[in-house]
């Protein structure tokens, strides 16, 4: 059997030819195998509705349908490629391109006929381009402006206030006894604590030191009373909550990229991709002996963006 | 009675004479016809397609897309796409009476109240990912034997399209049950687009519909999941096929194949019933995967509270590349005129899948250029035959690979007991080097195997047979119906063994007229 022979175009082969007989040397154990698995896939199936009727574990219904649809397209696959007409059979390609005439042919309509419109009429076709043009443009702008508020100043503002009572997620007010030295809370300007926007971007946590441990920057002297430091949850890099304390090195890690920043040093970044110290919150003990926030933070929390100065 | 037997007995032999040799089947091709003309299409029928096993990549991505389309049709019939809060009073005990947006709290329903819904759920995860890693190893099938050169330049460009469509739908999908672990990859979305300069701040609150995170962003995402980029991944899919029988298959070169013809087994029946069994196997595995191996369990995350996050915060795979690269950036970010420049976030998270994606568009052009080919190319290339093509390949897919494997530093210092900043150091420095090594030591690999005439070919033997008369005559065999491409020249049969002298030789001439060989 020469090459030749055997690549012969299927439009010309007759169903008897070789070329349209199957590829197994034994058809009938063949035939005999794939009925094996089209008989387990006709199981699997009819197990899949039987274990969906009776509402089985997702566990069985799923597995039922796995081995029950694997099963058929395991026995027709082998059906098409032991059973079935393998050739090799040849196609010729058939040209993409067309010939130097009929490609002149088609510039030329688009030139010509195409030219003898526009051309004629420039100033209609200047002014229907324009007219699109220009609404395309404009449509843009109602589009653009419908999907939300401009940014504004909504990036720089938190609901920190002077005087915020500072409450855990639960409403409680955070007493000045209530975190031992070495713990950590996270806290929320008072009545924003259930809100979105108060977890989003009010989330404070605080840590309290020993007192005396801690180097503050230069003019935050009165900031941590008692040992209590407040920082901007929001990573500086991308906005994650640093949810993670490590207590002996005194850090806080995100853990989402693994920023850490030293909460004992003004929460400067330490390590990993965050570029800025989480902002500082200022503190103070009221008579009651429950903390609140001098002011709001005196920069933008979370991460970076153009408008940032 | 007998008579009308035998009336009713002739009519349908009348019948079936009338209605001509290939009897209902050809009346209905018949009638068809009159209407639309499909007896023309039968090139259809007869259309040949080449056997490879690696052309079978992109038919699991087409086929875990089907897969999607139909669990998702099922997720979206009990999902509410809604980010108003609900307390849940479920099945699922440790989350009662908790604060959740009907978003979670509907998908944690579906996956316990819903009759097959986890399953479902599951499957769909599941074949999302199938999808995403078939188009992966597929794309670098094409990339590697050169199928996307002219005249295929465009429908490379459709599957480079396809393929950030499905990473972005990827992550807009898993975004949706609105569960502590994917609120935290739409927190740092939003944060990435954040990040771009000059229009950052308005394209996150136009995407979220003012400051994260708002109350439209699950809607909006939900409509842009099921209708908005499915219906561009559709339409780009049938481009995708479109084109493909318009050029026709590529194949690689081999015995009585030319870049003119196509050599192989026919669309009607063979290929359509390996493909139609393909199928049911790829769904059937999807579905045991579903079944048996757990993926995403909300309920375990928990509901989103912007406040929270848990310590194991990863995306799924196909993202995986971006969040390393966002890891190991140096904390660039620099101010200037009251402007901020977020580097470490818009370089790695902008700037480089940009650029990525850039060349992958990019690359058939850049090749016509550096070779100025502008042939028509239908055979496939051996990946060693051209060498600085598959050393960039597979210097680009190990720079992926290092940054993928960069967004687990936290877990690689854990595992090997190492200091988080070694571990980060150590990915900094990696993600230069490796891709480095790489190019030449592929390019020298490539160059060595095409030194190798006959690497990679199988073997074809000779068959030795003794005649009647004591003769033995040396046959090639046939060549493999089959791999006739990859077939190495059969090798005559050596009539003297190395290593064995002359004497040995003669003395082992034999009076019975049959050589020994002593072993």
């Amino acid at each position: 059997m020469s090459h030749d022979e055997a690549h012969a175009s299927i439009t010309t082969v007759s169903i008897d030819d070789v070329r349209m007989q199957p590829k197994a040397k034994n058809p009938v154990r063949t035939e005999r195998w794939i009925a094996f698995w089209l008989f387990i896939g006709i199981l699997g199936v009819a197990g899949f509705g039987a274990a969906y009727w009776v509402d089985a574990n997702p566990w069985v219904i799923g597995t039922s349908l796995g081995i029950g649809l694997s099963a058929i397209g395991y026995g027709l696959t082998a059906w098409g490629k032991y059973l079935m007409p393998q050739g090799p059979f040849v196609e010729e390609r058939h040209q993409l391109g067309s010939s130097q005439e009929e490609r002149d042919a088609m510039a030329a309509a688009l030139v010509e006929r195409g030219g003898s419109v526009f051309k004629r009429r420039k100033l209609l076709g200047g002014l229907l381009g324009g007219g699109l043009g220009i609404f395309g443009v404009v449509a843009i702008f109602p589009l653009l402006r419908s999907l939300g508020p401009l940014p504004g100043k909504t990036l720089e503002e938190t609901n920190w206030k002077r005087g915020s009572k500072l409450v855990y997620q639960d409403g409680r007010q955070v007493h000045v006894g209530d975190v031992a030295i070495g713990g950590i809370a996270t806290v929320f300007p008072k009545g924003f604590e259930r809100t979105t926007e108060g977890q989003a971007v009010d989330q404070t946590v605080i840590i309290r030191i020993a007192e005396g441990d801690f180097v503050t920057q230069p003019g935050r002297e009165t900031w941590g009373p008692k040992g209590y430091v407040a920082y901007s949850k929001l990573c500086t890099h991308l906005g994650c909550p640093v949810g993670l304390y490590e207590q002996q090195l005194q850090l806080l890690v995100c853990p989402c990229h693994q920023s850490m920043f030293d909460v004992k040093n003004g929460g400067l970044p330490q390590f990993g991709p965050a570029p800025r110290p989480l902002p500082q919150l200022a503190l103070y003990v009221d008579s009651d002996g429950y903390l609140r926030a001098q002011g709001g933070y005196h920069e933008p929390v979370g991460p970076g963006y153009w408008e940032r100065s | 009675m007998t008579d009308t037997a035998t009336t009713r007995g002739t009519s349908k032999r009348e019948k079936r004479e009338q209605a001509g040799p290939y009897g209902a089947v050809g009346k209905v091709v018949g009638e068809l016809d009159e209407r639309l003309g499909i007896a023309k299409g039968r090139a259809l029928l007869d259309k040949i397609f080449p056997d490879h096993w690696s052309f079978m990549l992109g038919e699991i991505a087409l086929y875990s897309f089907v897969i999607l389309l139909a669990t998702g049709v099922f997720l979206t019939l009990y999902y509410v796409p809604s980010q108003e809060e609900v307390i849940y009073h479920g099945v699922y005990g440790p989350l009662r009476g908790m604060h959740v947006t009907q978003a979670y709290a509907s998908t944690v329903d579906l996956s316990f109240s819903v009759r097959g819904g986890l399953l479902m759920r599951q499957m769909h995860h599941w074949a999302c990912n199938i999808f995403i890693g078939a188009m992966v190893i597929h794309m670098a099938r094409v990339f590697f034997t050169g199928a996307f050169r002219k005249p295929r330049e465009l429908n490379w460009s459709i599957g480079v399209t396809l393929m950030t469509l499905a990473i972005l739908n990827g992550f807009v999908g898993y975004s949706l049950p609105d569960d502590l672990v994917s609120g935290t990859g739409l927190r740092i979305g939003f944060s990435i687009l954040l990040s771009v300069p000059l229009v950052g701040t308005y394209l996150s609150f136009f995407v979220f519909g003012g400051n994260f995170p708002g109350t439209a962003v699950i809607p909006r995402f939900f409509i842009i999941h099921v209708l908005l980029l499915p219906l561009v991944i559709l339409g780009m899919i049938g481009a995708h096929m479109g084109l493909l029988a318009k050029q026709q298959h590529t194949q690689f070169p081999g015995k009585g194949r030319t870049e003119k013809n196509v050599v192989g087994t026919p669309m009607f029946p063979t290929f359509i019933a390996k493909a139609t069994g393909f199928f049911f196997m790829t769904t059937g595995v999807t579905a045991l995967l579903g079944a048996l191996v757990a993926i995403n369990p909300i309920w375990i995350y928990g509901p989103y509270d912007a406040s929270k996050i848990s310590y194991a915060v990863q995306p799924d795979w196909y993202m995986g590349w971006l969040d390393g690269a966002a890891r190991i950036m140096p904390a660039w970010e620099f101010s200037s005129f009251g402007h901020t420049w977020p580097l470490n976030i818009f370089v790695p998270a902008v700037l480089f899948p940009g650029l990525i994606f850039g060349l992958c568009y990019a690359w058939p052009a850049l090749e016509r250029r550096r070779h100025g080919d502008n042939e028509l190319h239908n055979l496939l290339d051996n990946p060693r035959d051209v060498p600085h093509r598959t050393a960039a390949g597979a210097a680009v897919l190990a720079l992926l690979f290092t940054v993928f494997v960069a967004s687990s530093t936290d877990v690689l210092a854990n595992f090997f007991h190492l200091k988080l900043d070694t571990v980060l150091w150590a990915m900094r420095f990696l993600v230069i080097i490796i891709p480095v090594v790489v190019y030449p030591l592929t390019f020298k690999v490539c160059q060595e195997l095409a030194e190798l005439s006959d690497a990679g070919k199988r073997k074809r033997a000779m068959i030795v047979s003794r005649t009647a008369e004591g003769e033995y005559v040396a046959v090639e065999a046939d060549v493999h119906p089959e791999d006739g491409e990859h077939e190495a020249d059969a090798l005559p049969v050596p009539t003297f063994i190395e290593g064995l002298s002359d004497d040995a030789a003669k003395t082992a001439a034999p009076s019975n007229g049959v050589r020994q060989v002593d072993r």
